[in-house]
């Protein structure tokens, strides 16, 4: 196996994960590990490499092994390349009942692109996600860190129109 | 309308900041408890007299929690709060900490002195980043005001807070996979016994409680134990939140006594939209039992009545369908996302829960066999209590309920192919 390249890591992503560290006894450094790959994620257009994830594992001495099972076991985690704007659609129960079937269609339609898949031009990718848990203001949706809710067709449309 | 515990700021311009909290008494209690070094066995006998339940979920009572601790034992123990809000239908405790932060780090500073623990860890759900900011707001003007930290106000008593924030999985709601992502790894729920007061957060005694069992301590302790336990009824005491979704004309977070009959409360929420009418409810979140209407509207929205009439209060999520509503349709949509969260430990729900998604899939889109229904309802029974943590069971109880109530629904896609609705 190549020695892992903590430098992949950027000094500002380094800074940041450091601030999480810190939250934990100085013996549990793993507590940080979700922490870390979200921002090693971030400064990489919204995916990790395993390269990323090897990294992660050698700046807090987990092994790559023990970095993987928590990058494939939580769904925020992107193992493959995204669009720049993920666009998160809930369709759970409180959605559905508020019409997120309707959410979805005009999406795709507008998009030109089904659930799980991104756009030709690597600007969006349209995500389906479990509850979001703002299900008094369904249909829900989430891009990047934004709850957009209460959602309509026209609303939609303000929201893409929106986004750089 | 309440508001009287988890929302009592709520009236306020800006409910979230200190001053706010100050305005309505907050940190008054943490101030006499470290002031007076209150015996936290009285503590402990307040909140047994309160009735205060686990709002999480459980309904489990928060003191008889909090008794198990063994707070003289030597070294770290930790307090942890469950905000990783994800049973859907609910959505309360982002709004406690959006709009009532200070009261969770008071609920959890106290909770941390009562059971002699000087750590505490809010674990919020990863999509949650603005309630997160909030809370973590709140957390520095803790600090910055001197109410957490080392040596509070000169007591002599330690207690701070940090957050961890998760990234996507329904199942670290249960306490021991929430532990297990805490230290970093994948949530996949613990074997108990050992229970984590004796055996919690890297392997230290810790007590884990939901958001809004520890927003509603420092108003207890504030008002007395009596006076919370007769806002509700006995064994049920308090307010609640309940969120109210689906079919209602003003959805949304109302906080009213324990025992409000539940037309009542779909009243608040402006009764069923466009003037249908209404055909099931779900009271606790999608893991309870589903509710015909002429069942739900004779229930109060308290734990022994929703039992009673055969569903369980949960974390007091109501999620109302009307007449126009395909019962298959739900159940598929519902089945579909258990499977999707099943953390693939344990083989009975690994495998169970995609036979059950498969089966209402196939039902609702016209290819269901006849022997379909009872093949549902085995599966289900076979998953049923044969699993580590609960979520199995969660995956099981709607499908037996759905098709317990609306078995000629799911028998009419398969003899027609298309739905009765």
């Amino acid at each position: 196996m190549a020695q892992a390249n903590i430098e992949l890591l950027t000094p500002a992503s380094r800074a940041e994960i450091d601030t999480w560290v810190a939250k934990y006894p100085p013996e549990r450094k793993q507590s940080a590990v979700m922490a870390a790959l979200r921002i090693a994620q971030d400064q990489n257009a919204g995916w990790l490499t395993t390269e990323l994830m090897d990294a992660v594992a050698a700046y807090l001495g987990m092994t790559p092994i023990a970095v993987y099972e928590v990058a494939t076991f939580y769904s925020m985690y992107q193992l493959e390349p995204v669009g720049r704007h993920k666009i998160n659609v809930c369709t759970n129960i409180s959605c559905l009942l508020r019409g997120s079937e309707d959410v979805v269609k005009h999406l795709q339609q507008r998009l030109g692109i089904k659930l799980g898949e991104t756009t030709a031009d690597g600007r969006y990718t349209l995500k389906e996600v479990e509850c979001l848990g703002a299900c008094v203001n369904a249909p829900v949706a989430q891009i990047a860190r934004q709850y957009y809710e209460q959602l309509t067709p026209e609303l939609i449309d303000r929201i893409i129109d929106g986004l750089e | 309308m309440a508001n009287d515990v988890c929302f009592r700021t709520l009236h306020l311009e800006q409910p979230w900041t200190l001053d706010s909290y100050r305005s309505v008494g907050g940190y008054s209690v943490w101030e006499k408890i470290l002031k007076e070094k209150t015996a936290p066995d009285s503590i402990i006998a307040e909140l047994k007299t309160s009735a205060l339940r686990g709002r999480g979920g459980a309904g489990f009572p928060t003191g008889l929690k909090w008794s198990f601790m063994p707070r003289n034992v030597e070294g770290q123990k930790y307090v942890v709060c469950n905000s990783d809000e994800g049973e859907p239908g609910t959505c309360k405790d982002r709004d406690i900490l959006r709009y009532n932060p200070h009261q969770l780090v008071e609920g959890m500073a106290i909770a941390g002195y009562t059971m002699g623990a000087s750590k505490g860890y809010n674990y919020i759900r990863g999509e949650f980043w603005e309630p997160y900011e909030r809370f973590q707001a709140a957390i520095e003007e803790a600090r910055a005001a001197g109410l957490l930290g080392r040596n509070i106000m000169g007591s002599g008593i330690d207690f701070d807070i940090d957050v961890h924030l998760g990234a996507g999985a329904y199942v670290c709601g249960e306490e021991t996979a929430l532990l297990e992502s805490l230290e970093g790894k994948k949530g996949q729920p613990r074997f108990k016994p050992p229970f984590p007061a004796s055996y919690g957060l890297y392997g230290r005694p810790t007590t884990i409680n939901n958001t809004e069992s520890l927003a509603s301590v420092p108003v207890i302790l504030q008002h007395g134990g009596q006076w919370f336990l007769e806002l509700g009824k006995p064994n049920n005491g308090g307010t609640k939140l309940f969120s109210v979704s689906g079919h209602v004309n003003k959805p949304g977070n109302y906080e009213v006594p324990m025992g409000l009959p539940f037309a009542d409360l779909l009243e608040l929420a402006g009764g069923v939209w466009k003037g249908h009418k209404l055909k099931a409810v779900i009271p606790g979140g999608s893991s309870t039992p589903v509710l015909p209407a002429e069942i739900a509207m004779g229930m109060t929205m308290d734990y022994d009545s929703i039992s009673k009439a055969g569903s369980m209060l949960g974390a007091g999520s109501v999620i109302v369908m009307d007449e126009t509503t395909c019962m298959v349709g739900v159940l598929a949509r519902l089945s579909h996302f258990y499977f999707e969260e099943s953390c693939g430990q344990c083989t009975p729900c690994r495998e169970g829960t995609g036979w059950l998604a498969r089966m209402v899939h196939r039902i609702e889109h016209g290819e269901g066999r006849q022997e379909d229904l009872d093949l549902l309802v085995q599966a289900a029974s076979q998953i049923e209590g044969h699993t580590i943590c609960a979520l199995g069971d969660a995956a099981a109880m709607p499908v037996k309920s759905f098709i317990k109530h609306y078995r000629d629904e799911f028998q009419y896609h398969i003899d027609h192919k298309k739905c009765m609705v």
